[in-house]
């Protein structure tokens, strides 16, 4: 008898035909991993929330799901209620959504103790710093003090896994803990994750999308697809000789590091389109009554040519985005000039020409928020054209071109943006910025928030349309898996400064700053022979209010010496790349 | 205008909203008709038929009044001039509320600061000594009242609206629609507008009752309607005095009213769903 059982499990809902779970079998004994991979939709999610008996009212349940000899399918809520927390926890995706923003953290930790009558009530805040302490919370004695907000992503992270281990429970479900986080913090979750899971012997359910994070470390796998489990086994076996179609897919489209990846075509002219020179952004934020200078993007310098495409590569407050934001004028840049073929664009967005306009578009993350909830596809592609052609009312003809042009079928043009799916949205933000024929698109994040093969098939668009047309690129990203196949050059940043910029080739394979060398050791591979993710980026990104003196990114750095303390490095530039390290020379960072 | 274009296309789909624009189309043509209908006037007292139980012998439907006067007419012209209240009400609300709130809440800085101490002023403004004063100044009128309660109706609204303006602005919709090009109008109306639509459609529903009931206040303190004019309100008000002997001068002009303000309500409500272009119709 295992731990749990889960046997032909299915949810339905009245409002659709097919099953959302359909027929899922799972067991799970102490100190096993099993890791539940799908894409979006394909009812791993569901399946979580049905063992943990929280889906929704109108949800109809077959099956059945037996934890430690007890069925939870049809348990009272007071039933389920004894088994939460002492025996089943759950660590969700969105740290902040699952954390009360207004208690501290202690407090919130506290009360898991103290309504599961886990402890004595004087003894609860010593086992919550402990637990704290656990999961590498820095000075946990004062984070206990913490609201949610004041904690980063990560640290948010850590402290919802400790929730969940609080009660020590036998079984840890945790539905895509890292999807939210930086791949650098992902490496640290996921390393946590595993290393608490060895000391307690927990039976973890790890549900993701992201093949790298299952290859590393789960003995076994299942995959799902449209609600059914299409193939399950040892991982290792499934990664080398996968049985269903649906895996072959998902390993095609998980993007890799290490592979020999065909290189980008050369850029077509090369000719400069765009020139940054400079460019600074700087914040103020008015805390405690005094007025402070956030320097986002301190001066930095990149030109773009025709047809190129560059990745600007970083955490969470790089300041990559609002580097992005200041160039197509969405934000003022405090100095420096954009020069935009041949022309000095003014720093205002209202300041700037039509002309100039039409032809820096950008591509945002979220395709549901960038698209306005309340208008039809075909007013949101044709908009564009109303605004600069305002004399020609008849848009229809391009519209259908462009739709043709990015893949969408002309069915779609009747619909409201909640109606398409994620890779349908992006392709009609990215149809709204095409059909302006722009010289430069800018991708902020462009396929962070899709499924694998929806990546790809986004990045192949967005290629193809460069291929056709000459259209630069610059593609913002956290991710450098995603953009390895598609960039001529990438440029690093950390704490606003630029660390490195290369060839695509060059810094994959020979990476000259620390920080590069981290990033790309952070990424998980999908492929359990890999070596498992190296921690080599300790700790998190410094406050970007109060940078390190020096090299700012010196107190996470292995290599760092004196001189890194004291003095900022210069930027350097050698046949074509620029590395700002003041060992650039004498280390041999290469794979 | 696509959002107001995909409402109309809904309109007929769901029930409720039906059901009640049919009985406000209803009771708007009745009221205006309300002459053509009875030959009883609402105006003349006739001292011989006073407080008449509701009859269907001499055409007194409604019973009378403690005058004589003929209660179905009176109720009539007081649904007249309710429903007016509830249409300049709601149009003051909607007009000026909205665009006010929308172009404070998107503009933002020192605009905002103006534009919303001007809704604060206004705010402080104690109503009564607002009302005297208009009286004082250009003398009793019906027009006047509703001056008044515009004045004050769009006050909230345009708050309400500048909230949500301003959290609509943090949208990425709307950094993209600036970088196509889009006019700071054009994404105030094209993209804030269409997608305040269902708080507004709320608050309305709100406002309009609440001017009902302020129109009745003050046609109580003798400022607003004038006999032998009347509201709903003014009728309830004179039935509550015979609400023992003859209880439907108060129960007829009362559902009557209930009716009108239920009426808003669900309207509102459905019209808020047919907004949202998330909902299922």
């Amino acid at each position: 008898m295992s731990l749990l059982e889960v046997d032909r499990l299915s949810v339905r809902y009245p409002e659709t035909p097919e099953p959302v779970v359909n027929e899922v079998c799972v067991a799970l004994d102490h100190g096993d991993s099993l890791a539940i991979v799908g894409e979006s939709g394909s009812g791993k999610t569901q399946t979580a929330l049905a063992i943990m008996g929280l889906l929704p009212a109108n949800a109809r349940i077959g099956g059945s799901v037996v934890f430690a000899g007890t069925e939870l399918i049809g348990a009272t809520p007071a039933m389920l209620n004894r088994f939460r927390a002492r025996r089943i926890a759950m660590v969700f995706q969105d740290p902040m959504a699952a954390l009360n923003p207004y208690i501290r953290i202690g407090k919130q930790l506290g009360r898991v103790l103290l309504e599961h009558k886990l402890c004595r009530p004087g003894a609860v805040r010593e086992r919550t710093i402990r637990m704290l302490k656990k999961v590498g919370l820095p000075d946990p004695e004062r984070q206990y003090h913490a609201f949610p907000y004041q904690l980063s992503g990560g640290m948010r992270q850590r402290v919802l896994i400790g929730a969940a281990l609080l009660g020590e429970p036998d079984l840890l479900i945790a539905d895509e803990p890292t999807t939210a986080l930086d791949v650098t913090v992902q490496a640290q979750i996921l390393h946590l994750l595993y290393e608490l899971q060895e000391e307690t012997n927990v039976a973890l359910l790890l549900i993701t999308h992201d093949l790298g994070v299952v290859a590393g470390h789960c003995q076994r796998m299942l995959v799902m697809d449209n609600g059914r489990i299409v193939e399950h086994g040892a991982t290792r076996d499934i990664f080398t000789s996968p049985a269903s179609e649906k895996m072959r897919m998902l390993l095609a489209a998980a993007p890799r590091i290490t592979a020999a990846s065909p290189p980008p075509r050369e850029p077509a002219g090369g000719k400069p389109v765009l020139e940054i020179e400079e460019l600074s952004v700087s914040f103020r934020e008015r805390r405690n009554f005094r007025q402070e200078h956030l320097n986002a993007v301190r001066p930095l310098s990149l030109t773009v040519g025709e047809g190129e495409t560059v990745a600007v590569v970083g955490e969470s407050g790089s300041g990559k985005t609002s580097l992005a934001r200041a160039v197509v004028g969405l934000i003022p840049a405090d100095s420096g000039r954009i020069t935009f073929l041949g022309q000095l664009l003014p720093p205002s967005l209202n300041s700037r020409i039509r002309a100039s306009r039409r032809e820096l578009q950008m591509v945002f993350q979220d395709p549901l928020t960038s698209l306005n909830p309340a208008m039809r596809v075909a007013d949101v592609v044709a908009e564009p054209l109303r605004v600069h052609e305002p004399g020609n009312d008849d848009h229809a003809d391009a519209v259908l071109t462009i739709m043709k042009q990015v893949g969408l079928s002309t069915a779609l043009l009747d619909r409201y943006p909640h109606e398409l799916s994620g890779g349908q949205a992006q392709r009609v933000a990215i149809a709204r910025a095409l059909i302006l024929k722009p010289r430069v698109i800018i991708c902020d994040e462009a396929v962070a928030a899709l499924d694998g093969s929806v990546q790809n098939e986004i990045l192949e668009l967005l290629r193809h349309e460069q291929e056709r047309s000459g259209l630069s690129l610059i593609f913002i990203t956290h991710d450098l898996a995603v953009v390895k196949q598609i960039s001529h050059r990438v440029l690093v940043m950390y704490l606003g400064r630029l660390c490195e910029l290369a060839s695509g080739d060059t810094l994959f394979a020979r990476p000259r700053h620390p920080y590069t060398k981290a990033l790309l050791n952070a990424i998980p591979q999908p492929d359990p022979q890999a070596k498992p993710v190296d921690v080599l980026l300790a700790g998190e990104v410094s406050s970007i209010l109060h940078p390190p003196s020096g090299c700012p990114f010196h107190p996470r750095c292995q290599a760092a010496i004196a001189v890194c303390r004291d003095v900022m490095p210069e930027l350097s530039a050698e046949d074509g790349s620029e590395v700002a390290c003041h060992r650039a020379a004498e280390l041999d960072l290469s794979y | 205008m696509t959002a107001f274009k995909r409402l109309f296309r809904h309109v007929r789909f769901n029930r409720t909203v039906t059901l009640c624009a049919v009985t406000l189309v209803v009771l708007t043509l009745l009221s205006l008709l309300a002459p053509l209908l009875t030959s009883h006037s609402n105006v003349t007292a006739d001292f011989a038929n006073r407080l008449l139980p509701p009859t269907l012998a001499d055409g007194h439907i409604f019973g009378t009044d403690e005058l004589g006067r003929d209660l179905f007419v009176r109720t009539l012209y007081g649904v007249r001039v309710t429903l007016f209240v509830a249409v300049v009400a709601s149009f003051v609300s909607l007009g000026v509320g909205v665009l006010y709130g929308a172009i404070a809440g998107y503009v933002g800085g020192r605009v905002d600061g103006f534009m919303m101490r001007i809704v604060d002023g206004l705010y402080a403004l104690p109503f009564i000594f607002f009302v005297i004063l208009l009286m004082v100044a250009f003398g009793r009128s019906m027009f006047l009242i509703f001056v008044a309660i515009g004045a004050i109706n769009w006050l909230d609204m345009a708050r309400i609206v500048r909230g949500q303006t301003m959290s609509l602005k943090q949208r990425g919709f709307v950094d993209a629609a600036r970088l196509i090009g889009v006019s700071t109008s054009g994404i105030i109306l094209r993209h804030i507008t269409p997608n305040l639509l269902g708080v507004v459609f709320v608050y309305t529903t709100l406002a309009i009752p609440q001017a009902i009931l302020m129109e009745s206040f003050l046609s109580f303190l003798g400022l607003g309607i004038q006999e032998p004019q009347t509201s709903l309100g003014s009728l309830v008000n004179a039935g509550v005095d015979h609400m023992g002997s003859s209880s439907w001068l108060l129960v007829i002009p009362a559902v009557a009213l209930a009716l009108i303000l239920l009426c808003f309500n669900f309207l509102g409500d459905g019209l808020r769903d047919m907004a949202d272009p998330r909902g299922k119709t």
